[in-house]
C-alpha cells in the first residue's frame, strides 16, 4: 500500500488507499456515446414511420382532408361536443350532490351515496349506455303519481328516453360518480380551520360551502376535473352503440357507405386530437385562475425564473454542441 | 341594563375519556379584559371556543348576554340550537385564531368584507368604507389589495381582528394569539389589541404573554387540568399567587 503511495507523487491529497485526490477534484467525464446511438435510433424509426405515413397510398390523405373539412362530420363534432358539455354538467352536479351527501352527518345519506358511486363507478360505462338505451325494456311505461295510488299521466318510455337523454343519463351518472371522489377530495383538502373561522364569523352552512370551503377546493378538484373532460370527449365515442350520430358514429355512418373505413377514422381522430389540445391550454389558464392568491406572485416569477434558466441552460448547450 | 356579557356555570367537556373541563364557572361583566393562562392541555382554549359553540358542552351553561349559549327552552324543556340560530348567536362574538384562519382566496379586504356583506347583508359601499377604516385601525390601509399569502404572521393576525371587528362584536375571543408569531412580530399584535381594549371592547384572552397579561387585565384566571385554580386582580394574582400550582407555573414563565 505505501508503495504506490510513494509512487503516485507527492501531493498533499494524496493518502495510501491507490485513490487519485487529484483527479477526483475535476468533473466526470461525460459519456455521449450511447445518448447519441439512441437517439439515432428513435430518430430512424421516426422517419421510417413518417416514411409509410407519406407513401403508404391506403392512408387517402386527400380523402382524409376532404372527409375532415366535411359537414357531415363536423354535425357529429357538434353533437360530440355537445354531448360531452351536458354529461359533464350532469356529472360535476351529480358528482358535488354525492360528495357532499358522504360527507353528511346523516348517516343514511352517507351510506346511500357510497352505494350509488359504487354502482355508478363499478358497471362499466359502456353497459350502463345499454342499459338506459334498453330501459323500455324495464320500464315501458313512466308515469308520474301518487307511489301505489293514483296516476296523473304516463308516457312510453321510449318517447321519452331518447338515444340523446340515454346517452346524458350514462355518461352523467358515471362521470358523477367520479367527479364525487374528486368533490370530496377537494373538500376534505381544505383546512378545518377556514370552517370554523367562517363560523365564528356567524356564517351559515350554505355560505361557508360556497364561499370559503368550494373555492379553495377547487384548487384540488379541477385539474383532475380537466382530465375528465379530456378524457369525457372521448368517451363520448361509446354512445355510437345508441345510435347516436355523434362524430364517430358519423365517420362509421360514412365508411359503411363509401368504404373508406381507415381515412374516416383518421379523420375522426384528427378532430378528438385537436378538441382535446385546446381543451387542455383550457385547464392550463383556469388552473392559473383558481391559484390566485396561494401562488404570490413572487412565487410564479421564480418558478418561470427558474424555467427561463433551464431553457437557456438548453439551449446553451445546444449551441456549444453545433 | 344587565351588564353581564358572558355566565358560564358547571361547563364541562370531554374528548372520549379524557375530560377537558371539570366545571368551570365565570362571571364577565362588559368592558372587561380577561386574561387566561395555564399550562397547555389545561383546558383554557376548548373553554374559550364553548363560549360561541366551536366545541358542544358535555355539562353546565354558559349564557351570552342573558341567553342560553347552544340550547333553547321551550315548553320547559332543553332542544339543541339549530344550525341557523347558532350561527346567528356567533354573529355578535368575534374571535382570532392561533393560526389566523384568513381566507387564502380573498384579498385583505375581501376578507374583513366578506362576512359584513354575507351574513349581515350590508352593503358592499358601507361596508367597504368600515374595512378600511379598520384596516387603518390596524396599521394595514396599504395592504388592502394584497392576498393573505404576501403577509407577515403578525400582519395577517391583524388583519384576522381587523376582519373579526368588521362584525361589530360586543365580545372578543382571543385563542392564543400570539403564539404562532415570531417574536419580534409579537408586539404589533398585543398593540393592537391593547388599543382594543383601551377602546372598551369585552375581550377574553387566552394567552402565554404573562407581561400583556399584567398590563392590559382587569381579570386574570388561571387554569390547571380543566379547573380555575385562582383568579383575581392579574397584578395581586401574579405577584403573590395563593396555590402553589399557579406558584410552580408563574415561576416556569416569569
Amino acid at each position: 500500500m505505501s508503495d504506490t503511495a510513494t509512487a503516485s507523487g507527492a501531493s498533499a491529497l494524496d493518502s495510501d488507499d491507490g485513490i487519485d485526490r487529484q483527479l477526483l477534484l475535476g468533473r466526470p467525464h461525460q459519456h455521449h456515446g450511447l445518448l447519441w446511438l439512441t437517439a439515432a435510433i428513435v430518430l430512424f424509426v421516426i422517419f421510417l414511420v413518417g416514411y409509410s405515413l407519406v407513401t403508404n397510398p391506403r392512408f387517402e390523405w386527400g380523402v382524409v382532408f376532404g372527409w375532415f373539412t366535411s359537414e357531415r362530420l363536423f354535425t357529429g363534432l357538434l353533437r360530440t361536443l355537445q354531448l360531452t358539455v351536458i354529461s359533464m354538467a350532469v356529472g360535476i352536479i351529480v358528482g358535488v350532490l354525492l360528495a357532499l351527501a358522504r360527507l353528511a352527518p346523516n348517516f343514511i345519506i352517507a351510506g346511500v351515496a357510497a352505494f350509488l358511486v359504487w354502482i355508478f363507478r363499478g358497471v362499466p360505462v359502456f353497459v350502463q349506455l345499454l342499459f338506459w338505451g334498453f330501459i323500455a325494456a324495464i320500464y315501458p311505461r313512466l308515469a308520474v303519481g301518487v307511489p301505489f295510488g293514483p296516476e296523473f299521466f304516463s308516457v312510453d318510455a321510449n318517447v321519452i328516453i331518447t338515444p340523446f337523454l340515454a346517452a346524458i343519463l350514462g355518461l352523467g351518472l358515471n362521470e358523477g360518480a367520479y367527479m364525487s371522489e374528486i368533490v370530496r377530495a377537494g373538500l376534505l383538502s381544505v383546512h378545518r380551520g377556514q370552517t370554523e373561522a367562517a363560523k365564528a364569523l356567524g356564517m351559515r352552512r350554505v355560505t361557508i360551502l360556497w364561499r370559503i370551503v368550494l373555492p379553495q377546493a377547487m384548487k384540488i378538484i379541477i385539474p383532475p376535473t380537466g382530465n375528465q373532460t379530456i378524457s369525457m370527449l372521448k368517451t363520448t365515442s361509446l354512445v355510437s352503440v345508441l345510435a347516436f350520430p355523434e362524430l364517430l358514429y358519423s365517420a362509421q355512418l360514412v365508411y359503411s357507405a363509401n368504404f373508406k373505413t381507415i381515412p374516416l377514422l383518421i379523420a375522426a381522430s384528427l378532430w378528438y386530437l385537436l378538441v382535446t389540445s385546446i381543451l387542455s391550454l383550457g385547464q392550463f389558464y383556469i388552473e392559473r385562475h383558481f391559484n390566485r392568491g396561494t401562488a404570490t406572485p413572487g412565487r410564479m416569477s421564480r418558478r418561470r425564473r427558474k424555467a427561463r434558466a433551464l431553457w437557456s441552460r438548453t439551449t446553451a448547450a445546444q449551441e456549444v454542441q453545433s | 341594563m344587565n351588564d353581564t356579557v358572558v355566565e358560564a356555570r358547571g361547563v364541562a367537556k370531554q374528548f372520549g375519556d379524557l375530560n377537558v373541563l371539570k366545571g368551570i364557572d365565570l362571571t364577565i361583566n362588559r368592558g372587561d379584559v380577561t386574561c387566561i393562562i395555564g399550562p397547555s392541555g389545561s383546558g383554557k382554549s376548548t373553554f374559550l371556543r364553548c363560549i360561541n359553540q366551536l366545541e358542544t358542552l358535555d355539562g353546565g351553561y354558559i349564557l351570552f348576554e342573558g341567553q342560553p349559549v347552544g340550547v333553547k327552552i321551550k315548553k320547559g324543556r332543553v332542544h339543541a340550537q339549530s344550525n341557523a340560530e347558532a350561527a346567528r348567536s356567533r354573529e355578535n362574538i368575534g374571535m382570532v385564531f392561533q393560526g389566523f384562519n384568513l381566507f387564502p382566496h380573498m384579498t385583505v379586504l375581501e376578507n374583513v368584507c366578506e362576512a359584513p356583506i354575507r351574513v349581515k347583508k350590508e352593503k358592499r359601499k358601507v361596508v367597504q368604507e368600515r374595512a378600511r377604516a379598520l384596516l387603518e385601525r390596524v396599521g394595514l390601509a396599504a395592504k388592502a389589495n394584497a392576498y393573505p399569502g404576501s403577509l407577515s404572521g403578525g400582519q395577517q393576525q391583524r388583519v384576522a381582528i381587523a376582519r373579526a371587528l368588521a362584525m361589530e362584536p360586543r365580545l372578543m375571543l382571543f385563542d392564543e394569539p400570539t403564539s404562532a408569531l415570531d417574536p419580534e412580530l409579537v408586539g404589533e399584535v398585543l398593540d393592537v389589541m391593547r388599543g382594543l381594549a383601551d377602546a372598551g371592547m369585552t375581550m377574553i384572552v387566552v394567552t402565554h404573554e404573562i407581561g400583556f397579561a399584567r398590563e392590559v387585565s382587569d381579570h386574570l384566571i388561571f387554569m390547571d387540568d380543566g379547573r380555575i385554580v385562582e383568579q383575581g386582580d392579574p397584578r395581586i394574582v401574579l405577584r403573590d399567587p395563593r396555590h402553589e400550582r399557579t406558584k410552580q407555573f408563574l415561576a416556569k414563565v416569569l
